[in-house]
């Protein structure tokens, strides 16, 4: 399990390549990977964005995320990268790779992955002076991941 | 005994403070949550008090009534937009 926040910037084609270079030959049927970046809404390509957190709980709520998702599925590896601070239109924000035997696992982990990270890790976005809103529809994908068991 | 409190991102501009330490008799975050509601009925009781304003104990998710311990961290925050 590889859970990082960092302010680098996130290479995903060069994070993806590396992925599959350190796997197990033969061993992961499936690879699934998501990347999650700056979105350009209203033509301000020129904005700041910022992205705070907590230092310390946001790692902590990552781990216990991750690990959630390595005992619900059975995944080979797995590599969460989010980035924190200063960063421009079209730049990657969030890499998730996932690799498992075979690939309902694979789609499942990542999905949960992300949509989990979402309403629970402790980052906030900023563009520009103003701060953005969670939204509903974030909550709503979210809670498809609730299970009986704690 | 101290805790120390922290306010993140929009809460933190609103209610112009990040961090500081406070000195704590013990009790709940509801306590707490009253203490710092009577700095202001119109600045920090909203927001400390919305719905929406969410608490962590030692950086773990805590509700109205968790006790918080001596030495403890508090922080306050509005939901995340992380991702």
């Amino acid at each position: 399990m590889h859970v990082v926040v960092q302010e680098a910037r996130i290479d995903p084609v060069a994070m993806t390549a590396q992925c599959h270079a350190s796997a197990e030959p033969g061993q992961s049927g499936a690879f699934v990977t998501f990347a999650g970046t700056v979105r350009d809404f209203q033509g301000a390509a020129e904005r700041n964005f910022v992205l705070s957190h907590y230092p310390g709980m946001t790692e902590r709520v990552l781990e216990r995320i991750a690990q959630s998702a390595e005992s619900r599925w059975p995944l080979d590896s797995l590599t969460l990268v989010h980035r924190v601070g200063a960063m421009s239109v079209g730049e990657c924000i969030v890499f998730i790779a996932v690799a498992s035997p075979h690939r309902a696992a694979a789609f499942a982990a990542c999905e949960f992955l992300i949509d989990t990270l979402k309403t629970e890790a402790p980052f906030w976005k900023k563009e520009g002076d103003e701060w953005v809103d969670a939204n509903e529809a974030d909550a709503m994908r979210s809670t498809r991941w609730l299970t009986d068991t704690p | 005994m101290r805790i120390e409190l922290l306010y993140f991102a929009s809460l933190a501009d609103k209610l112009g403070c990040d961090r500081e330490s406070l000195d704590w008799q013990g009790g709940t975050v509801a306590d707490l949550k009253a203490l710092l509601s009577t700095r202001g009925a119109d600045t920090w009781a909203p927001l400390i008090n919305a719905n929406s304003t969410r608490c962590a104990i030692n950086q773990q998710l805590a509700q109205d009534d968790s006790e918080i311990p001596s030495g403890a961290e508090v922080a306050f925050f509005p939901p995340v937009t992380g991702g």
